[in-house]
């Protein structure tokens, strides 16, 4: 019989301890076998005792061939399809330096801000790159797509100004109009769609959507239409196009109050739709309303500027229901090679291939004027809209197919074409409008033309550090400074509960940056995807298979979004069968705040049910929300394993409780890791669970996003899966489009793709097994010094467990922060801080970590439990110990003073591994209050930069 | 903690002062050291009428953002505007400099259902 942990098997790479050691850490946890260990943890109840029916094992070789040959249909052609997708050349310098770097897409969410000062320095300059050429003051870093941007832009302006009718002009991109009309519905928001010359402004209207240029190309004054908005009392949102507002005027001096995008064509793949990263940009009173994440300039311990998450408790993960948007994880990965194309091209640079874009659409333009067409004079930046008079459109696209082109049918008798950096000779172009034949003309080179009082007068990107690195030497050294600074996977295990930072392997990334991967528009003809099908195909019945349900949908890019699609769906079912009062969801106090800000975007009310002393759902309290809103129940949303890291054993009650009162239950698929191969939601009782792909299923964290967020559903819902206004998709009465792109981020659906083939079931069923013994070998090993918090009935946690350290802050003054902090000086990335429970750390090691490195990090704890210990015994100062001035920098133990009443080793060097590799953090402890009190979301200029004692 | 006996308290953590038909409102030092260090508040518009135990503010720390309840109903006819460069008087001065805004009282009667200082310190001990 073969096992997961032969020879030549991926899984004996991907998970990280050998058979022997697995017998070692057996023997610490007192469990017999595996099998033992998982009889403790999982309820038998919910057991799934046979094979997943999954495709065998590959190897790294063998699944990669496979994945080539299915994506080998797919064709590469030209796309100036425009709709706010563009063509662009990712620099190789990048290109290898971040997306292919795992350096760089390893790395989490930056919220221990000290280990993460290189991609918030790069996230700063992506919010500057946006101001500047926006002429807004603040921006964020980043959201998804530039529709949901659109969407976000709309719910914030609402919070600002009240009304209930969003106006949007007809000449936005049609999936965000449609995108629109999906979030507005269940919040109450009429969307009146006007033309741009005549907008109708009666009634509540509180805001209003122009895009800028339009979707047809067209380039209308911004100001006089920003005036009559705010004369009517609304605010103005701008969808742009960032390489245009390099040439034309910025929106934010014309006046506009928001302004969306995306930054796809700086230098990131069309990937068949995602991921890229989308922005929103606004004036500095609107701070506080923005959604998404922001990067602000703080200062260290040491009075040095040191970057941070800002203005946070903004996020829904605090504000929960009362938050008007559900947003978490962001695109950083791709926000950091966007940022790094215009420092890399520099503002002539970029500048430069702006107007060669435009003037080879003005030679375009002239050629097809010259051809017949009565192309019009109206401004346009890069999309020439054409005029067929009497031929069809559809005639037209099928003779570009045969020059492996592809434009865009604007109506049955109009064609766009959008041009970008990427297009070369404009000879086929011109054969297209000229039934396929050779055309003799010779175009001029023609100068911008544009009228005076569109341009864009003054300098852009006038920070030093978008003039500073043009060259390759200079940006590489740039990239690898800033990625030194950053603790990633390729330092240490990032034990972070909840999220499960297990292997992003090489063999899984390869596929990414295949140009039959990244080069295909999301908008293309469905035939020129037919690989792409293919493996969305197999993915979406593995990922079926796997959690039990009869489809999946890969279009919501982040598990938010998936949270979002799935109750749209149960809202969607409920109204099918005429129940459309079931509008209540039941929230356990223990979920994400997430939850609750996906349900009011849903158009639910939240009611939320409480949890006992073990963490787990108090089934008292369920029932008895139940019975009030019995009738109005539309759904229960709940996290398995709990979000305290328990197999709660009641699930099926839970479930069936719900079912009989007729409402559905919604699972959080966060801790899929713990039941991959163990259980379904499935077989249980959900109705629909979302997955996160980004952490499951081994997509990187990009520190910080992308991540993919799809929904699997029972066969009662199927129909109601998310379709798409351009491309259709989903069920045969399915809800509108979550995302932008009809398979959301298709272009990494291939790491999960890769993942699942390599591992095969037997090797998924044991990275579970694997991943729940490394918890609880973890849980074993620290529980002689730290209380672990919550266990299931019989005394085992689940992936993940939870420490107590509250009782530190009475025995030493010591708050776990501080804990978190010292854990960097140890060459440690913090477990989760302070949730779901305050004062406490929840450590998820995944299947991946080896026995080396589990001990390592518990050795660390340990040691600091000493420190702990030190104080509380006042053998430490109790002010002035080597926890509560964590962490320490290279700077202060080598400074020429040295006053603190512990050695600089004990400060720097406090393990033995330290000296064999040291990551130092470049900062000090950053002050978090003043950060929020003096919120700056820009680059500083290099004075401020210079160190005060300099 | 400091709970003055010149004011009257809400289960919510605000604090009113009434003189005559109107009234000062704020949080309490209980209130304050909960919330740590408080980072942007977000006062009353004057003119905003104000219902008793609905939303009237918001106060934002490092760590959350916690809703602020009107103690009593009527017409806000002045916000503090010293809070908007220095939210920290909400934690220096909780009592005093950091009052969060000032009501005209539309139902005098609401101010039995309000607490006295010892009802408070029991609800906090």
């Amino acid at each position: 019989m073969t096992s997961s942990f032969d020879y030549g098997r991926f899984s004996r790479r991907h998970i990280g301890t050998s058979p022997e050691e697995i017998q070692e850490m057996l023997g610490a946890v007192s469990a017999k076998d595996l099998d033992a260990l998982i009889a403790d943890t999982v309820p038998e109840a919910i057991r799934f005792h046979r094979k997943l029916d999954l495709p065998a094992a590959r190897s790294e070789e063998h699944a990669l061939a496979a994945l080539k040959e299915i994506i080998e249909p797919n064709q590469v052609f030209q796309s100036c399809i425009g709709m706010g997708y563009s063509g662009t050349i990712t620099p190789s310098v990048i290109r290898r330096n971040i997306l292919e770097n795992p350096g760089w897409y390893t790395a989490y969410t930056p919220y221990q801000a000290e280990i993460a000062q290189g991609r918030l320095e790069a996230l700063l300059n992506f919010q500057t790159m946006v101001c500047d050429l926006t002429g807004m003051e603040i921006s964020n870093a980043s959201l998804l797509d530039e529709s949901t941007a659109a969407a976000e832009a709309m719910a914030m302006c609402q919070g600002i100004k009240s009304g209930d009718v969003f106006v949007a002009s007809s000449d936005c991109h049609p999936q965000t109009l449609a995108l629109l009309q999906t979030r507005a519905e269940p919040l109450g928001i009429e969307i009146r769609v006007c033309n741009p010359d005549n907008l109708d402004l009666t009634g509540d209207v509180f805001a209003v959507l122009l895009q800028y240029p339009g979707t047809d190309g067209v380039i209308r004054p911004l100001t006089p239409l920003v005036e009559s908005i705010h004369a009517a009392g609304a605010l103005a949102v701008v969808s742009v196009d960032l390489l245009a507002l390099t040439l034309i005027q910025p929106p934010g001096e014309c006046g506009a109050d928001v302004v969306v995008g995306t930054s796809q064509r700086f230098g990131v793949p069309f990937g068949y739709g995602g991921p890229h990263a989308a922005f929103l940009a606004t004036r500095d009173s609107h701070k506080r309303r923005m959604p998404g994440r922001i990067i602000g300039v703080s200062r260290d311990a040491e009075g040095k500027p040191a970057l941070r998450l800002t203005l946070q408790t903004r996020e829904q993960h605090i504000r929960r229901d009362k938050a008007t948007s559900n947003i978490c994880t962001a695109q950083v990965l791709l926000a950091v090679m966007a940022s790094m194309y215009a420092i890399y091209h520099g503002p002539e640079g970029l500048r430069d291939i702006a107007t060669r874009v435009h003037r080879k659409a003005v030679a375009l333009a002239d050629g097809i004027r010259q051809l017949g067409y009565d192309v019009p004079m109206t401004p346009f930046f890069d999309t020439i809209r054409v005029p067929l008079g009497n031929r069809k459109a559809i005639e037209i696209l099928r003779l570009a197919e045969s020059f492996r082109i592809n434009l865009r049918a604007l109506d049955d008798h109009t064609v766009t074409i959008s041009l970008d950096e990427t297009t070369g000779a404009l000879d086929d172009f011109l054969k297209i409008f000229n039934s396929g034949n050779d055309v003799a003309l010779v175009l001029e080179n023609p100068p911008v033309s544009l009228p005076k009082s569109l341009l864009r007068s003054g300098q852009i990107l006038t920070h030093p550090v978008f003039r500073s690195y043009h060259t390759e030497t200079e940006l590489m050294r740039y990239i690898c400074r800033l990625e030194s600074r950053d603790l990633s996977l390729t330092t240490s295990m990032i034990p972070l509960g909840s999220c499960t930072m297990k292997l992003n392997a090489a063999s899984e990334m390869f596929p990414v940056t295949w140009e039959k991967i990244g080069g295909l528009h999301p908008f293309v003809p469905v035939s020129q995807a037919e690989g792409y099908q293919r493996m969305f195909a197999q993915l979406e019945s593995w990922l079926a298979e796997i959690t039990g349900f009869s489809a999946v949908s890969l279009q919501p890019n982040a598990g938010s979004q998936g949270e979002y699609a799935g109750l749209l769906v149960i809202r969607a079912y409920h109204r099918a069968r005429g129940d459309s009062g079931r509008t209540i969801c039941l929230i356990p106090t223990s979920a994400h705040g997430t939850n609750p800000a996906s349900a009011v975007m849903a158009g639910m009310q939240v009611v939320t049910v409480g949890c006992d002393d073990d963490g787990n759902i108090d089934i008292a309290d369920l029932q008895k929300k139940i019975d009030i809103h019995r009738d109005n129940l539309a759904a229960l949303m709940v996290t398995y394993p709990s979000t305290h890291g328990v197999f709660e054993s009641g699930i099926i009650d839970i479930c069936e409780r719900v079912h009989a009162a007729g409402g559905q239950v919604y699972m959080d698929g966060a801790n899929m890791n713990a039941q991959v191969g163990l259980c379904r939601p499935g077989d249980f009782g959900a109705d629909v669970c979302h997955l996160n792909l980004h952490k499951t299923f081994c997509i990187p964290h990009g520190g910080g996003g992308p991540g993919v967020g799809p929904i699997g559903v029972a066969s009662h819902l199927v129909p109601f899966l998310p379709g798409h206004s351009v491309i259709p998709t989903g069920g045969d009465q399915a809800i509108g489009e979550v995302s932008q792109a009809p398979w959301g981020s298709a272009s990494i659906t291939v790491i999960s793709w890769m993942y699942i083939a390599m591992m095969g079931p037997d090797g998924l069923l044991d990275a579970t097994k694997v991943a729940i013994l490394s918890a609880n070998y973890i849980a074993a090993r620290l529980e002689p010094y730290y209380t672990v918090l919550y266990k299931g009935t019989t005394g085992r946690v689940a992936h993940e467990c939870i420490l107590d350290v509250r009782d530190w802050k009475t025995r030493a003054g010591i708050e776990v922060e501080d804990i978190a902090k010292r854990l960097m000086d140890y060459g440690f990335h913090a477990p989760t801080m302070s949730w779901p429970v305050a004062g406490t750390l929840m450590i998820e090691p995944t299947e991946s970590e080896s026995k080396a490195e589990l001990d390592r990090f518990c050795d660390a704890m340990i040691s600091i439990h000493g420190e702990l210990r030190a104080i509380e015994t006042g053998e430490s100062d109790r002010e002035n110990n080597p926890l509560v001035n964590a962490p320490h920098t290279a700077a202060s133990v080598t400074a020429d003073t040295w006053d603190r009443p512990y050695t600089r080793q004990q400060a720097a060097f406090p393990a033995p591994w330290l000296h064999e590799h040291k990551f130092w953090p470049s900062v000090a402890r950053i002050d978090n209050v003043f950060g929020d009190r003096n919120v700056f979301c820009t680059c500083p200029s290099m004075e401020e930069f210079e160190p005060a004692t300099a | 903690m400091n709970v003055p006996e010149d004011l009257k308290y809400a289960d919510s953590h605000e604090w009113i002062r009434v003189e005559g038909d109107t009234a000062t409102v704020g949080i309490t030092d209980h209130a304050q050291a909960e919330l740590t260090d408080i980072v942007f508040v977000e006062p009353p518009k004057p003119g905003t009428l104000a219902e008793a135990t609905k939303t009237i503010a918001v106060v934002e720390s490092v760590k959350a953002a916690s809703d602020i309840y009107s103690p009593v109903s009527g017409e806000v006819i002045e916000a503090n505007a010293a809070l908007d460069a220095d939210p920290a008087l909400l934690n220096t001065d909780p009592f005093g400099d950091g009052w969060l805004f000032k009501i005209r009282l539309s139902d005098a009667t609401e101010l039995d259902a309000l607490m006295s200082p010892e009802s408070y310190r029991a609800q906090i001990s």
